[in-house]
């Protein structure tokens, strides 16, 4: 028997900002589960079963959301799950919740995923002193420079690629309202002119520290049937991992991103990405990944993904845009940093984006990673339902 | 077996937690002596109070008072309070139904012991003398034979609100890096370093988990590597860490030490830092009692060719 095809029918955000002292942990994710059933024109009864993610739990300290937010989710008398994969939980929480929808085990799903990064301190929990230890040197930037530094040297891209990336999404988080980061006044020379913290990683190049949810509704062909708005259709998903650490790891190029990615491509019959795919939202914490992951997702050769950077093929207007809604640069509560990938996404497929939509995009990808470039998930959505 | 290490971990951290609009009435008001509970559609009162229907899942605010006399409906006696726990003397864990509320709340009673308590008997809220808007402004329940207390009907509107409170958490842990990285931490206090060589794929993992995650197999075989080392890569740093002595800016590095599969991290000194580049040879420098390099220097060799450690993480 064929899986049962999985649609996307409901997707609410809150408004991202440093800090929400307005509500509660419970309050923030229930805003965003209230606006995904007002998308989709349900209600709680409506919803068979609740699938969570969130952050590792040092980064807030809320070690069991599910017990605390089953109220606030109309969770009660229902099946309710967590995830956990660092950074990539958001994709993997959808994909889990997308599984259980494929399967036929329940009909109508709210997946969630949220961070109030204001209550805690993410950097405190990536460096606990553990007993007999060196201490980590350099922080979350720091870890990943090193990486960036040999994808330059690999490729032999100009310095000034990464730059150019933090530009184009700033700019496209002016059209996205839910977006945390909104510089009206951003200039190229502005990002070019940030300080450079971990060179080769300048300020402007870096993730904000967010307090959000994202919530999505996915539900089977009937529910699809019965939605008052275009649904997305999934038509590939997969998630991957590998150690942190390991002889022969490409920290440029992890081989369990590349996999993820031809795994999603088969099953949604995807031959040429760049051709196939219209529109993008791949995690990028900090700008240099874009390239990196173009050609870690098979977007471009390798050492060549920043030359669609350069070229401007990844603006709002280019042939393949990326990270349309402003991305993780300008966005980032970190647990819910990946469902927002799979979220924007669908938006696009479902022509609901906005200001920063794609004009006629019929299929994207949502992308995200997480821990020491080692959990790898992505979803690819498309207008049309798959050809089953 | 050799001896493997073992020492204790304190992970501790101030947690912040807004309280949204239920939970910021409820505290405010044992800041005021007031007990608030919440009404659900169905007419019961929940007290603590939260922010959302467990039947219907609806948005609840009807805030009511309820007295500061109940009943015990179940209880545990604990023989050996801990740190931070809200007496230092023995006293039971009572679940209490206050007066007025159809759920019970959590906290201590105050008894002489385990005989003095029963499920049923009557108690009051003691109120701590310095309250601030947290549980703890309840200093606990102790016995009471009186009439049950006639809440006073407040609204649950406070001037003043506490919006947020400090949960600090902490776990106490006694951690050990295991077999391996015991015998590698070891080696380091003769100014060593050892790794572990896979049998199957025959690279040397620094420092050694015990297995090689890429062919599952266990490690066992040691081999000293270095001292020298390649810089594979590396940033500069130019951010103060507020848990690190060390003047910006620094190079943080990725060095792979002779013999080993894979690169280490570490500080390189000796140096301008806007001199140091991938392929640079280095060496470690210890200092006296440190149980790790202090940095690495330049040796003077020649850089390596790229080929040599471009695929060495
Ligand atoms: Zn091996």
């Amino acid at each position: 028997m064929s899986k049962e095809p999985v649609a996307v029918v409901g997707i609410g955000q809150t408004k991202h900002v440093s800090a929400r002292r307005d509500v509660s942990i419970a309050g923030l994710v229930r805003e965003a589960a209230r606006r995904a059933l007002d998308d989709a024109e349900l209600t709680w009864a409506d919803v068979d079963a609740v699938v969570i993610g969130k952050a590792p739990d040092f980064f807030e300290g809320v070690m069991m959301p599910e017990l605390y937010l089953a109220d606030a989710l109309g969770a009660v008398g229902k099946p309710m799950l967590r995830v956990h994969t660092a950074g990539s939980v958001g994709g993997s929480t959808a994909l889990v919740a997308a599984s259980l929808v494929a399967a036929r085990v329940h009909g109508t799903v709210l997946t969630l995923a949220f961070e109030k990064q204001s209550e805690s301190n993410a950097m405190w929990g990536l460096s606990l002193p553990i007993p007999f230890q060196q201490p980590l040197l350099a922080g979350a930037g720091g870890f990943f420079a090193p990486h960036v530094r040999a994808y330059m040297r690999r490729s032999g891209a100009p310095d000034t690629i990464g730059s150019l990336v933090a530009y184009k999404d700033r700019r496209n988080a002016l059209k996205n309202p839910y977006a945390h980061l909104h510089e009206h006044d951003i200039t190229l020379e502005k990002v070019q002119a940030s300080p450079m913290l971990w060179d080769p990683i300048r300020y402007s190049e870096t993730c904000p520290s967010s307090d959000g949810a994202c919530a999505m509704i996915l539900t089977d062909r009937a529910g699809a049937a019965r939605s008052p708005r275009p649904p997305a259709w999934m038509h590939g998903g997969a998630m991957r991992s590998e150690p942190t650490l390991f002889a022969g790891k490409d920290a440029v190029s992890p081989q369990a991103g590349k996999d993820c990615a031809a795994d999603v491509y088969r099953q949604a019959g995807i031959s040429d990405p760049r051709r196939d795919i219209d529109a993008v939202e791949m995690y990028v914490p900090f700008s240099w990944y874009e390239p990196m992951w173009l050609e870690n997702l098979g977007f471009a050769a390798e050492g060549e993904g920043w030359k669609l950077t350069e070229a401007g093929a990844t603006e709002l207007d280019g042939d393949l845009p990326v990270n349309m809604s402003g991305g993780v640069l300008s966005t980032n509560p970190i647990g819910a940093s990946g469902m927002i990938r799979f979220a924007e996404a669908a938006l696009q497929v479902r022509g609901q984006a906005g200001e920063h939509q794609v004009d006629g995009a019929r299929r994207a990808l949502g992308h995200a990673y997480g821990g020491g470039s080692q959990f790898f998930s992505m979803w690819l959505v498309g207008a049309a339902p798959p050809q089953t | 077996m050799p001896e493997v290490l073992k020492a204790p971990l304190v992970v501790e951290f101030p947690f912040t937690r807004s309280l949204g609009p239920v939970q910021s009435a409820f505290l405010t008001g044992l800041r005021e002596r007031v007990v608030l509970g919440v009404k659900t559609r169905d007419g019961r009162t929940l007290v603590p109070p939260v922010e959302y229907d467990p039947v219907t899942a609806e948005e609840i605010r009807d805030l009511v008072e309820v007295a500061p006399t109940g009943t015990v409906t179940t209880w545990a006696w604990n023989h050996e309070p801990r740190r931070d726990q809200p007496l230092d003397t023995p006293f039971a864990w009572v679940l209490v139904r206050l007066d007025g509320a159809d759920t019970a709340l959590l906290h201590a009673l105050d008894a002489p012991g385990p005989d003095s308590v029963h499920t049923g008997m009557r108690v009051r809220v003691r109120w701590a003398q310095e309250r601030a808007g947290a549980i703890t402004d309840i200093a606990c329940f102790e016995p009471y034979d009186g009439e049950p207390a006639e809440p006073a009907g407040h609204s649950g509107e406070f001037d003043d609100a506490v919006t947020g409170i400090v949960a600090a958490a902490r776990l106490d842990y006694t951690y050990s890096p295991g077999r391996a990285q015991s015998a590698y931490i070891n080696a380091l206090s003769d100014r060593r370093t050892v790794g572990e060589r896979c049998p199957s794929c025959r690279k040397v993992y620094v420092p050694p988990r015990g297995a090689c995650p890429t062919c599952g197999v266990a490690t066992s075989e040691q081999v000293e590597v270095g001292p020298g080392g390649t810089v594979t890569t590396f940033c500069v740093v130019n951010i103060k860490a507020k848990n690190l002595d060390i003047e910006v800016p620094y190079v943080y590095a990725h060095i792979a030490l002779d013999g080993a599969g894979l690169a280490l991290h570490g500080r390189i000194g000796g140096i301008p830092y806007d001199q140091v580049r991938m392929g640079l040879r280095v060496e470690p420098v210890w200092t006296e009692g440190a149980r790790y390099p202090d940095h690495y220097r330049p040796t003077g060799e020649p850089d390596a060719d790229y080929d040599t450690y471009k695929e060495l993480p």
